[in-house]
Formats: structure tokens, C-alpha cells, sequence
């Protein structure tokens, strides 16, 4: 038994809202006539699509190809046709569309072959790499890829595996539902990831008010050794990675920083359960389970096939009629959907139904009065009213030296404050203006450099150009030297340069000099036209144009007077 | 009274014969100002400011030959930060040099190209891949908008295109608190 918990700072305990949905069990939602699989579900790059309309697919058959490490792949939800690969709109607070492979199913639930693995005997690399092509991410909203955590770090190897069953936020309860009814698999997915990371011991972390969940938990890793299931108190954001980490471990990690530096990593209840069955079973992640609750006629949690319209989920739990919005998340930290008809992803965990009277809109924002408050609810030890002053300001320098980056947009700020400020809200305009002004400022770097680059390529050409040149003058010149002098004497210059041409060098003479003769010899070759059928007064003109021409040539001829 | 003088000019030669050795050791190489001068513009290297590149017009600038307002790219937001620099005042965009347009790429109607390497040529970032005769296409990652490709290409096949905001790109709006008109009966 661990003999003392850590605490983190801060948090706030408000209004759980846990029992409306888990009265009810897990639930299978009805397939859609339509499923919208989006491409983009896990952090890092954008699938490619590897299916084009009219393709016939099979359940779990891979739609969407990893691109390089540092994503996950995309699987088909069910057997049916692909009707396209089009954009459409994500649930993403952008509101902006991305590809999506549309599916219409056939009903059949046709799974492609699945090939169960014993984990025992495979190496923690091949187990990476089955997680990264059965597309299993983090399932506790943040999507980032499990094989990437499970990488060892410079640590060495995860020590300590924690795993997240806390569920903080109120009104959801997916985490809840799963460990009470398929306990037996998280364990055997938690066995998986242990033996990936060789790690010592495992820790899961519950808060004390799912009793049903630690029990049952318990009962299930009875067997494992160094196993245990630690109810943590219930304080919101107990369930926040690096807060867990902190009440289970002691340890402290920094913005930026992966747990694995640490030799500790944490992994969601949803994530073991999806590991297990991508191994164990040969199911890629195809469906997770979703808490559909709020102001809704009956709550409960369901077993969604990714890419099912929110909107048709919604007809299985009939909103009531004062639903003003629909929060996709928890009231903490979700974000209001633009638009219902969108598809759920592998980071939708819950879909709350709000009204004003069940989730009231903040009311005005008033000036802030330095109490303090948040500083105290902050579980990142921030000083949230000098971030928003930053913030607000859009000081992002100071920001960042005040550690914005460390906040996680738990919102415990936000719902202390007494003036109603919307603190998250300029926390993420600073973050993601920050992120956006550093990628500006590595795209101009870059073209600086490629720019200087440039240049000197065309200043080395140059210069290449030019010796070339100088090389084949001198040849040209060494040729003249060795022999094969040509009459200079013969064809003196005509022009006016003329005069700078006795301080010439020899060589160079001989050159002008072989070049005039080229001009003459061309000359020469030339026969005049049109000198049939003349009239007699032509041909005298022709002839007294002649004589001119050939009296220019003799004046020419004589050396020319040094200029005085 | 002589030793004193002696003494003050001593210690004058010996001071000075550290600053002089101080001066060579640690000279700096280049003009530190023309470098954060060059660090706020945008790196589009495209010209309008009336010089060949970001560099030669920060050089322009630390030197008080050229005004801070003449780089569409950089926009207000560059100017202000070359005024806060420099500590000048803050000047709208000269419009002779252009206006501010959001962010775009060149794109090449890959149809109509004939490969005749003139955009290639023009290209300030080596954006452009293409060789005589065969169809171009431009790297749209490193392309800076410069524009600079568009007027030599003979065929009009390059048009430029706005970057469209993208899951990854998009970024959280300022906070603004909507004000609601109330209705009176």
C-alpha cells in the first residue's frame, strides 16, 4: 500500500454531476446511415487516404496511412462503401473543415482479418509499431499518439506506469462506466503497456468517488503484482496528467518535457482498454465509448463508432427543448460545437447537452480586482491574473517568462474569478498567437537562409564563370604564343581605339590582329549583289562609290599619329 | 607636481592601451543593428521596399538612408516594432511601396507551363523546381509570396494564391465580450 499521497496545489471541487449518466450501462449507439471518418485524429501529421470512392471496405480496414512516426493511423468504423474522400467540418473550435472518408456502412459489420498477437513474446518495438498501425492514441481527450509516450526516453525506461482513472471533470463518466464493466480488459491492456515499457510498478489512480470502479479494479488486478489501485481525493483537475502524476509520484514535469524523461508515464483507462483490444484481439481502434449527458431526457454512455454524426447520437438521449448548446467535453475545459451534424473523433469523451438554467453562461466581464483567487485555485502554481494582464496586453514575452506554457487550461481561474473573466480564453489566444509568431519566425529564418544561400551560389558562379573565361584566354593566347602567329602586320585596326593599341602586348595584337583578319576573310567571301542589267549612270556610282570606299581604306592604312 | 602629472599620464597610457587592446579583442563583426533590424522584417525578399532583399534594406535603414514603412509584408505590426526599435515615430505604409496582403503562395498552372526557367531564375528562395523545357512547380512551403516570379513568367501561368487557415494554423481570436442590444417593449 503507498503510504502517503502527494497533493498538488490548488483545484476546485465543483458540482460533480457524475450520477445522471451511470445509472444506465454501456450502451451500443446504432450505426449511422453515414459515417464522416476525419484523417486527422491524433497529434502530428495528416493521414494520407489510402481509399477512394466506391471502394468497398471492411471493419478495421486501414483508410489512413501514418504519415512518418508521429501519427496514428485511421481505420474503417464498419464495413461498407466509401462514398468519397472530402472535407468537412471538424469538431474543433475552429469550425474548419479537413479530409474526411465518408462511409456509407452495409450493416454487415464485417471485420477484416484479425490477427490476435501475444504480447509475451513480441518486442516492445514490433508492439510500438502494431499501436502506431492500429491507430491507438490517448483516449483522455488530448489524442496523442500511445506508441510515441511509450518510447523510451533518455531516462532509459518507465519505471513507474500510471494509469488514469480519475475523471475529474464533472458530468462525464465514460472512464467510470468502463472500469466498472470491463475492468478484466484494461488490466490485460495495462499488462500490454507494462511489458512495452518494462516498467516496475503501476499505479492507478482513482478518484474516491467511484467506489464501484475501485473495486472493481481491484477485483480484476488482484493477480498483478505491483499493481495497485490508489483512490486519489476528488478535487478537479486531480485527473489533469501532470497533477496525477504529482498525487501518485511526487514528481513534477515541466512544460515541454515528456514523463518518460522521468521514468514515469501516465496512460488513460480508455487508452489500456483500446491497447488491449488492438493486440490482444487484432481490433484496431474503431469505436470508444462516450458519455452523452446534460440537459438530455436519458443520460448515458455509449459505445460510438468513430465518425458517427453527433447529431444522431443526440436522437438516442432526446435533448430537451431549453438545449441552448453543445459542449464537447466536459463544462471545464470542452468547447462549444459550432454545429451538431459534425463527426465524433477519438477525442470526443463527452457530449453535454447545455442549458442556461443547467450550465449558465458567464455573466459580464468585469475589471479585474486582484483578489487573488485564482492564484489560489491555480493547479499549476501560476499567477493567473499576471498572465491575463500579459495576456491581455499581448506582452507574450512576459507571458511567456510568467510560465504560460505550464498552464494545462484546466479552467479553475475561470470559475473562481469574481469578475467573470474569461481567463482561459486569453490564455489560448496568447499560447496559440505565441505559436503562430514562432513558426513565422522559423519560416523567415528559413528563408534567410535560403536567400544567403542564393546569393552565394550566384556570387560563386560568377566567379566560376569569370575564371573559366580567364582560363580559355589564356589558352587561346598560349596557342598564339607557341606558333601559329598570324600575320599582324597585314590588317591594321581601323578604329578610333586605335590609338591605345602600341601599349598592348604583344599577344594581344596578334589576337585583334587574327580577329580582324576573320572579319576580312568573311568580308571578302561576301560577293556583291545585284550588279546584272545595271544602267550605265548605276554603274558609275557603284564605280565612284568604290574608289571612295577603297581611298578610306588607304587613309586608313597609315599609322596612326600618337596622340600628343 | 611633476610626479602628479607623471602619474595621471601614466595611468592615461595604460588605460588607453587597455580600451585599444579592448577595441581589437572584442570587435564586433557586423552591425548588430542591422541584424535585429533584419530579424523583424519578414524575410519575403521580395523587393518592394525598393531595395534587393531584407538584408540590403535593414542595412538602408540602420544607416537612416531609408524609411521604416516601406515593407507591405512585415505591415503595421512590422513597422511598429522597427519603430520601437529604432525609437521612431510610428508611420503608416508608404503606399508607393505596396499594401498589406495576407499571407499567399505562388501556385503554377502546371497545364500551361513551358519550362522556360524564368521564374526559377527570379525566385529569391530557390522555391521553384523546374528545368528547361520541363513543367515547373513551386515548393509551396518555402514560398515567401514574394510576387517576384509572376512578371517574368511569359505564359501568365502563375497565379498567387492566400493561404488557407488550416486546422494546425488556426489560431484562438482575442477574447472580445459580445455586447447584446436589449429590447424594451
Amino acid at each position: 500500500m503507498l503510504a502517503t499521497l502527494f497533493k498538488f496545489k490548488g483545484g476546485v471541487k465543483p458540482a460533480s454531476h457524475k450520477d445522471e449518466s451511470t445509472l444506465a450501462p454501456i450502451a451500443r449507439a446504432p450505426l449511422p446511415p453515414r459515417l464522416v471518418v476525419p484523417l486527422r485524429q491524433s497529434a502530428g501529421g495528416t493521414p494520407q487516404p489510402l481509399v477512394t470512392a466506391g471502394q468497398k471496405v471492411f471493419k478495421g480496414e486501414r483508410i489512413g496511412a501514418p504519415e512518418g512516426n508521429f501519427s496514428a493511423a485511421i481505420h474503417a468504423p464498419t464495413s461498407g462503401i466509401v462514398l468519397g474522400v472530402e472535407s468537412h467540418m471538424l469538431p474543433h473550435p475552429s469550425g474548419l473543415s479537413a479530409p474526411c472518408v465518408v462511409i456509407e456502412p452495409d450493416g454487415e459489420e464485417r471485420w477484416i482479418e484479425r490477427v490476435p498477437v501475444n504480447y509475451a513474446t513480441e518486442s516492445p518495438d514490433a508492439l510500438r509499431d502494431l499501436l502506431r498501425d492500429s491507430g491507438v492514441v490517448g483516449l483522455g481527450g488530448a489524442t496523442f499518439p500511445s506508441h510515441l509516450k511509450l518510447k523510451p526516453g533518455t531516462a532509459g525506461r518507465i519505471g513507474t506506469l500510471i494509469v488514469n482513472g480519475a475523471e475529474c471533470e464533472p458530468w462525464i463518466t465514460c472512464d467510470d462506466l468502463l472500469m466498472r464493466e470491463r475492468a478484466g480488459e484494461i488490466v490485460h491492456g495495462i499488462a500490454i503497456l507494462r511489458h512495452i515499457a518494462s516498467a516496475d510498478r503501476v499505479l492507478i489512480g482513482i478518484e474516491d468517488n467511484k467506489p464501484q470502479a475501485i473495486a472493481a479494479m481491484r477485483a480484476a488486478s488482484a493477480q498483478a503484482t505491483g499493481v495497485e489501485v490508489v483512490p486519489v481525493p476528488t478535487r478537479y483537475p486531480a485527473g489533469g496528467e501532470k497533477q496525477l502524476i504529482r498525487v501518485l509520484t511526487g514528481i513534477e514535469i515541466p512544460y515541454g518535457r515528456f514523463g518518460t524523461e522521468f521514468g514515469v508515464q501516465c496512460f488513460n483507462v480508455g487508452t489500456a482498454w483500446s491497447v488491449h483490444r488492438a493486440i490482444e484481439k487484432g481490433e484496431p481502434l474503431v469505436s470508444r465509448i462516450v458519455t452523452l449527458t446534460g440537459n438530455v431526457e436519458r443520460p448515458g454512455n455509449f459505445e460510438v463508432s468513430i465518425g458517427t454524426p453527433i447529431d444522431e447520437l443526440l436522437k438516442l438521449v432526446a435533448p430537451r427543448a431549453d438545449t441552448d448548446r453543445y459542449i464537447m467535453g466536459g463544462p471545464m475545459m470542452g468547447f462549444t460545437l459550432p454545429r451538431t451534424d459534425l463527426p465524433l473523433t477519438k477525442a470526443a469523451n463527452c457530449i453535454l447537452a447545455a442549458s442556461p438554467a443547467l450550465i449558465p453562461h458567464p455573466g459580464p466581464e468585469m475589471p479585474c480586482i486582484r483578489c487573488g483567487a485564482c492564484t489560489r485555485a491555480c493547479p499549476a502554481e501560476l499567477q493567473p491574473h499576471e498572465l491575463y494582464w500579459f495576456a491581455r496586453a499581448k506582452n507574450f514575452g512576459k507571458a511567456q517568462e510568467y510560465g504560460i506554457f505550464d498552464c494545462i487550461e484546466c479552467g479553475c481561474c475561470a470559475y473562481v474569478c469574481p469578475s467573470n473573466i474569461r481567463l482561459v480564453d486569453y490564455y489560448r489566444f496568447a499560447k496559440s498567437s505565441m505559436r503562430t509568431l514562432e513558426r513565422e519566425k522559423a519560416a523567415a529564418d528559413a528563408a534567410r537562409e535560403r536567400f544567403e544561400f542564393r546569393n552565394q551560389r550566384e556570387e560563386r558562379e560568377k566567379t566560376e564563370k569569370a575564371a573559366r573565361l580567364a582560363a580559355k584566354t589564356a589558352a587561346s593566347r598560349q596557342a598564339i604564343a607557341d606558333g601559329e602567329k598570324p600575320a599582324a602586320a597585314q590588317a591594321p585596326p581601323v578604329t578610333d581605339s586605335a590609338p591605345a593599341l602600341p601599349q598592348l602586348d604583344e599577344t594581344k595584337r596578334a589576337l585583334i590582329a587574327a580577329a580582324f583578319a576573320r572579319t576580312q576573310a568573311q568580308k571578302d567571301s561576301v560577293q556583291p549583289k545585284n550588279t546584272d542589267n545595271l544602267t550605265p549612270e548605276k554603274q558609275a556610282e557603284i564605280r565612284e562609290i568604290e574608289a571612295r570606299r577603297a581611298q578610306v581604306r588607304e587613309m586608313a592604312k597609315t599609322p596612326p599619329e600618337e596622340p600628343v | 607636481m611633476l610626479t602628479a602629472l607623471f602619474v595621471m599620464a601614466g595611468i592615461a597610457v595604460v588605460l588607453g592601451a587597455m580600451l585599444g587592446f579592448a577595441s581589437v579583442r572584442f570587435k564586433v563583426k557586423g552591425d548588430p543593428l542591422v541584424d535585429k533590424i533584419d530579424a523583424i522584417l519578414p524575410q519575403t525578399q521580395c523587393g518592394q521596399c525598393g531595395f534587393p532583399g531584407c538584408k540590403p534594406y535593414a542595412q538602408a535603414i540602420a544607416k537612416g538612408e531609408a524609411e521604416i514603412n516601406q515593407c507591405p509584408p512585415g505591415g503595421e505590426e512590422g513597422i511598429r516594432k522597427l519603430a520601437d526599435l529604432l525609437g521612431k515615430e510610428f508611420k503608416p505604409l508608404s503606399a508607393e511601396h505596396g499594401t498589406e496582403k495576407p499571407k499567399q503562395v505562388a501556385f503554377i498552372d502546371e497545364a500551361a507551363c513551358i519550362g522556360c526557367t524564368l521564374c526559377t531564375q527570379a525566385c529569391p528562395v530557390d522555391a521553384i523546381v523546374g528545368a528547361a523545357k520541363q513543367m515547373h512547380t513551386i515548393v509551396a512551403p518555402l514560398c515567401t509570396g514574394c510576387e517576384l516570379c509572376v512578371p517574368p513568367c511569359p505564359v501568365d501561368c502563375i497565379a498567387m494564391v492566400p493561404v488557407p487557415e488550416t486546422v494546425e494554423t488556426w489560431k484562438w481570436k482575442y477574447p472580445v465580450i459580445p455586447i447584446k442590444v436589449k429590447e424594451t417593449a
